[in-house]
């Protein structure tokens, strides 16, 4: 079997793999049925799919994507509220690269920066900032999109705006949570998950704890991974064993980087910045309490305050991101999936970002699928 | 998504610090993991330490950051929103997102 990936990979090369999936394998043919597992993080869809383990490991043993990628939960609605604010001449809109492609349900921030709206992209908050600062006499919009690893930044960045009193550097808040998420997914009969592969540097800022309600509350085996093949087939037998033992647990796979109760300056500063908020996910409907929104004493920055003319949402049609996301179908079953829709031209999100599944899988796994998706 | 990539601490002033890795040198603001080291690998993302690791398993990301770039090469995914690195590691118009940074590695996700 082709496995390009796995042999060069360091912490254990081909012969650990080897190893992991036969005891794996061993596992799995304790197990009652067949079970699903969900990785929640794109870069884990990026691991697995690079090096082939959704073929390598046992067909009782199915792995889906879950809602992992920030720019592909992002609802559409964000995008036109985004584009609203641009026809402001004193504004300029700062967003991460990923964001940029994105179809909104007029167009994109890139067919608005081809009209000559300015549109930046931005490696940081703090260069939005900074060109906060040089142009006082304009608007800096940071479109502020991303989960615990990215919230701290943008928290951050607001403090220091607080400080140095730049007061044309606002926010559209966007931000989400992943644990809220995942109560969602959870409680969801429809999507039925037997054990769940947690995101790695999400984790180094939440904590491996913030995540003990998997087991504890749903009864669900649930194991912090990190991102090599090794990891993650490691990750994948604690989730096997757990199941076949009955002894549903939280258990933290990725010590050497996560710690228990996560980066707590950073998880402060969000709490000084940000106060919860039920928050619209796409794919996942309004989840409470999975939003962020600015504090009161920050609230001036919120760009979602300001006036914008924002037309009523539209889902690109024939588009199945949200099954994606919510793993209920595997991106080949979209009838768009290589019809239409590929990185070239994407019609979802989940095809633009590259740790978005459709784009993971279009990379990857199109070897595995029949001739009609292989445009 | 939210993939943080470590880089070496080479010095820093209070919260400023500047990283490196592969040559390629970065200032990063340290407000978020004031206890960092020179000579730690720091986990920068969007612009931030928000945390560290062992030199070990710095590489073996790093790795995979290179893997992951190359696989969007092949595909021909990298477009002007994946901000290809320019050289000018703190000028506002480089890298991709919450999901990676464009570090000396590539766009990285």
């Amino acid at each position: 079997m082709k496995d390009p990936a796995v042999g060069s990979s360091a912490f254990g090369g081909a012969g650990a793999v080897k190893a992991l999936l036969r005891e794996i394998g061993d596992e799995a043919a304790k197990l009652a049925r067949p079970v699903t597992f969900m990785e929640v993080c794109g870069t884990h869809t990026h691991t697995i799919g690079a090096a082939g383990l959704r073929t390598l490991l046992p067909e009782r043993i199915r792995l889906v994507s879950g809602p992992g990628c920030p720019v592909c939960v992002t609802p559409v609605g964000y995008l036109d509220q985004a584009e609203a604010l641009a026809e402001a001449p004193d504004i300029v809109l700062c967003t991460f690269g990923d964001l940029f492609r994105v179809p909104s349900s007029r167009g994109s921030l890139e067919q608005l920066a081809a009209r000559g709206k300015d549109v930046r992209i931005v490696y940081s908050p703090r260069d939005a900032l900074e060109l906060a600062r040089h142009e006082p006499e304009r608007r800096v919009v940071f479109l502020s999109i991303g989960f615990e690893t990215t919230t701290p930044t943008v928290a951050a960045a607001v403090q220091e705006a607080e400080t140095s009193g730049t007061e044309n550097f606002l926010i559209l808040p966007g931000n989400k949570t992943v644990p809220e998420a995942l109560h969602a997914l959870a409680a969801d009969p429809q999507v039925a998950l037997d054990g769940l592969l947690l995101p790695g540097h999400v984790s180094v800022v939440t904590g491996a704890d913030a995540f003990g309600f998997l087991p504890e509350q749903y009864g669900l085996p649930a194991v912090v991974a990190g991102f090599t093949p090794t990891d993650v087939l490691q990750s994948v037998l604690e989730l096997v064993r757990q199941q076949a033992e009955g002894r549903p647990a939280l258990v933290n796979r990725y010590r050497r980087v996560v710690s228990a109760g996560g980066n707590r300056r950073a998880q402060a500063l969000v709490g000084e910045i940000f106060e919860p908020t039920d928050a619209r996910w796409r794919g996942l409907g309004t989840i409470p309490g999975s939003g962020l929104r600015l504090r009161s004493h920050v609230a001036a920055r919120d760009a979602s305050a300001l006036p914008a003319d924002v037309p009523e949402p539209v889902e690109p049609a024939g588009c199945r991101c949200g099954d994606v996301l919510k793993g209920l179908i595997d991106p080949p079953q979209c009838g768009l999936f290589g019809r239409g829709c590929d990185p070239d031209h994407p019609v979802g999100a989940c095809m633009v970002s590259s740790e978005g599944s459709c784009a993971a899988w279009f990379r990857h796994e199109r070897h595995r699928l029949g001739a009609g998706a292989d445009g | 998504m939210c993939l943080a990539i470590p880089m070496k601490l080479i010095s820093r002033t209070g919260d400023a610090g500047v990283v490196e890795l592969k040559g390629v040198e970065r200032k990063v603001s340290l407000m978020l993991f004031p206890d960092a080291e020179l000579g730690q690998h720091l986990l920068i993302h969007a612009g931030y330490a928000i945390g560290s690791v062992d030199e070990e398993e710095a590489a073996e990301t790093v790795r995979l950051l290179e893997e992951m770039t190359e696989a969007e090469e092949r595909m021909g995914l990298r477009n002007v929103a994946d901000g290809a690195p320019d050289g000018t590691p703190d000028g506002p118009a480089t890298g991709p997102g919450p999901s990676g940074q464009a570090g000396p590695a590539g766009p990285a996700r």
